[in-house]
């Protein structure tokens, strides 16, 4: 047993999944809400990051400005996708909906490598110090950041929606649609709301997951991993999203540890996920901690 | 979606043989007929005079075997109302399945594609299990899963795909006649696409088909009825994959080389763009929507070369970057068809069909 090793892939393996975990989050935020399951958000991370990039490159503005900007451009482009192409979809069969999130996230990742290309850009230098240490081990300054943003974003969701009027809001949307409309609530806002908190909170991760990897078209994959996550903690739980996550992001690096110590077949961290996924599918398709859904006649 | 037809005005069916019959009048019969006359004149060349050139016969190949595949995804996703993310990935089975058997044991490539089909169906039936339980999303979910285990399967397989080099196929062998050249490897295609759209035009007029139809409408009504849910959901999964397998060695053998990259998410998303565009539940619809994917990258190649050639269009912007719009174009055709036209191109055709019926008076 090769202990540092596996330490610190498993160390990787909590940051990555937080990621995921928070990826997750978006997800299930749209889901919970409008009942879309989104195949495009791998594409969210990936247009964040490009357009953050874009600002920090062409525009050379400092890292925060060009970040704040990212932002905001993520929150209109959220309801901007909302209004145009989602709404029309409100009330469609099942099919309907996931092939239209499809069509986009395939649009999306065309348009996007036909404008920055398919080669991987670095950012520019954020952090003047590469790597810290941590109880001995040595892990990417970016990676403390990320792990920092993500858990500062899963406090922020938990304060919205227990407190925040737009978040409960939101959270009588999700329980029943009709009733919340009848109190009060506009439904088409809280719409709206869902995809932008979920682009902006996605892009945030896109920037994170650039900035140590750089940024290419592999970020969208992100977007396909978060599936497992998500299954996992149940569809439509947050909590469970991010322990779906987290538990994927160990699971991967020691799926990948294992192989490389033992199996040796390769690839093992790319599709380890999936043949969890499988299984969980099989035995318990509503997760750990998603509500099970009982048909009544 | 399927079900309903247009009928004229004072045309009556008294019986059930009259109202499931393939075709409804005499006319569309010999419309039918007289299309498959001309699709077997096509490819014919006569001396020096040819009606299609030899890159519209391949781009007819490629339409007769992805609608093949197209016309199984439509069973289990029209038809039957399960959703399937990973029918690429059977597709390529298919393709692997036949090559193998052929390269392996020697088994004639005539009956190495039919026996890839019932392999590939097997398989099907294995990843279709998971439906037995789920359905709508966390199947889509399931089958997205499967479309990357079986990928990564192909990756690894080196007995089976002949790993990352890919593996030869045979040319196509009729009892010792060895098929030459497209114009004669289009008239295999144009067999195997009239005996399965055939095959699939008469499984739903059968007691299965209206099963699977009763699935898809109201499936707690369907088992109520005492149709068997699992089991037809699971067959529904194998009769798609036996489709895609056929499909499959169909190309391995036009192409006489299958490589491991190409049965991606992208093509998956493809086949399920072209059932959406020609509608599901349509048998029709099938081919129509293959027609529009396949015909849509030539049209916008051709479109950009044009473009290029004018003086004032030569930019490198355009000229590089059209395989990139060419998948935007697809993911935008989609979007466009389910938020404008969500039946596709079958009911389309239909209500120009009834709008020339009663040309020049509407009613």
């Amino acid at each position: 047993m090769n202990w540092d090793l596996l330490s610190q892939l498993l160390m990787n393996g909590l940051i990555i999944g937080c990621l995921y975990g928070v990826v997750g989050m978006c997800f299930v935020l749209i889901y919970k809400s409008t009942q879309i399951v989104n195949f495009a958000q791998g594409e969210f991370l990936l247009i964040g990051a490009w357009v953050c990039w874009w600002f920090l490159t062409t525009w050379e503005l400092p890292f925060i400005v060009g970040f704040l900007f990212t932002l905001g451009f993520m929150t209109v482009f959220g309801i901007l996708l909302q209004m145009i192409v989602l709404r029309p979809m409100i009330g469609e069969p099942i099919i309907s909906v996931i092939m239209v999130t499809i069509g986009l996230s395939l649009f999306f990742q065309a348009s996007l490598k036909w404008i920055f290309g398919v080669n991987v850009q670095p950012f520019p230098k954020v952090f003047d110090q590469e790597t810290v240490m941590f109880f001995g081990m040595q892990i990417q300054t970016a990676y403390v950041m990320s792990l920092v943003i993500s858990l500062a974003i899963m406090i922020g969701f938990a304060w919205f929606f227990k407190t925040s009027k737009h978040g409960l809001a939101m959270r009588a949307t999700a329980f029943d649609q009709q009733v919340a409309q009848s109190l009060g609530i506009s439904v088409k806002h809280v719409f709206a709301m869902a995809w932008a908190i979920s682009a902006v909170v996605s892009a945030v991760a896109g920037v994170v997951i650039g900035i140590v990897n750089g940024v290419s078209d592999t970020l969208a994959f992100i977007g396909i991993k978060v599936f497992p996550a998500v299954i996992l903690g149940g569809l439509d739980s947050i909590i469970g999203a991010i322990v779906g996550g987290i538990i994927i992001g160990l699971l991967e690096n020691f799926a990948e540890y294992a192989d490389g110590q033992w199996f040796q077949v390769g690839n093992m961290y790319t599709i380890a996920p999936f043949y969890v996924l499988v299984i969980i599918l099989m035995i318990k398709p509503y997760g750990l901690f998603g509500t099970k859904d009982i048909e009544r006649v | 979606m399927a079900g309903y037809n247009m009928m004229r005005c004072g045309e009556f069916r008294t019986t059930y043989e009259k109202d499931t019959t393939i075709f409804p009048t005499p006319m569309s019969k010999k419309f039918a007929i007289l299309g498959v006359i001309l699709c077997f004149i096509a490819p014919l060349h006569i001396g020096e005079f040819s009606f299609l050139s030899d890159f519209a016969v391949t781009l007819m190949i490629q339409i007769g075997y992805m609608s093949i595949a197209a016309l199984g995804l439509n069973i289990l996703v029209g038809f039957t109302g399960q959703i399937s993310l990973g029918h690429a990935a059977f597709f390529g089975f298919g393709a692997f399945a036949s090559a193998w058997m052929n390269n392996e044991f020697g088994i004639p490539v005539f009956f190495a594609i039919p026996l890839a089909g019932i392999l590939t169906m097997a398989v099907g039936i294995m990843f279709g299990m998971p439906a037995a339980r789920i359905k709508g999303l966390y199947l889509a979910i399931a089958t997205l899963a499967s479309q990357f285990i079986l990928e990564d399967f192909f990756a690894r397989a080196d007995w089976f795909t002949g790993g990352s080099a890919g593996s030869l196929a045979n040319s196509m062998e009729i009892f010792g006649y060895v098929v030459t050249g497209d114009r004669q490897y289009y008239y295999v295609v144009l067999f195997y696409m009239i005996v399965m759209f055939i095959l699939a035009a008469n499984l739903m007029r059968s007691r299965d088909g209206r099963a699977f139809v009763a699935v898809r409408d109201h499936y707690l009504s369907a088992e109520v009825m005492g149709i068997r849910l699992t089991w037809y959901r699971v067959l529904s999964f194998g009769i798609s994959s036996l489709f895609a397998g056929i499909g499959g060695a169909l190309f391995a053998h036009y192409l006489e080389y299958v490589s491991v990259e190409s049965f991606n998410l992208l093509l998956s998303i493809q086949f399920i763009g072209m059932i959406i565009i020609g509608g599901l539940g349509s048998v029709m619809g099938s081919l129509l929507g293959t027609i529009f994917m396949v015909l849509l990258p030539e049209v916008m190649q051709g479109g950009a070369g044009l473009i290029a050639s004018t003086e004032w269009g030569n930019i490198p912007a355009i000229t590089e970057g059209v395989n990139y719009m060419k998948e935007m174009v697809i993911g935008l055709s989609i979007v466009l068809f389910l938020i404008f036209e969500p039946d596709g191109l079958a009911h389309r055709w239909r209500m120009t069909k009834a709008y020339w019926k009663l040309y020049p008076f509407s009613y």
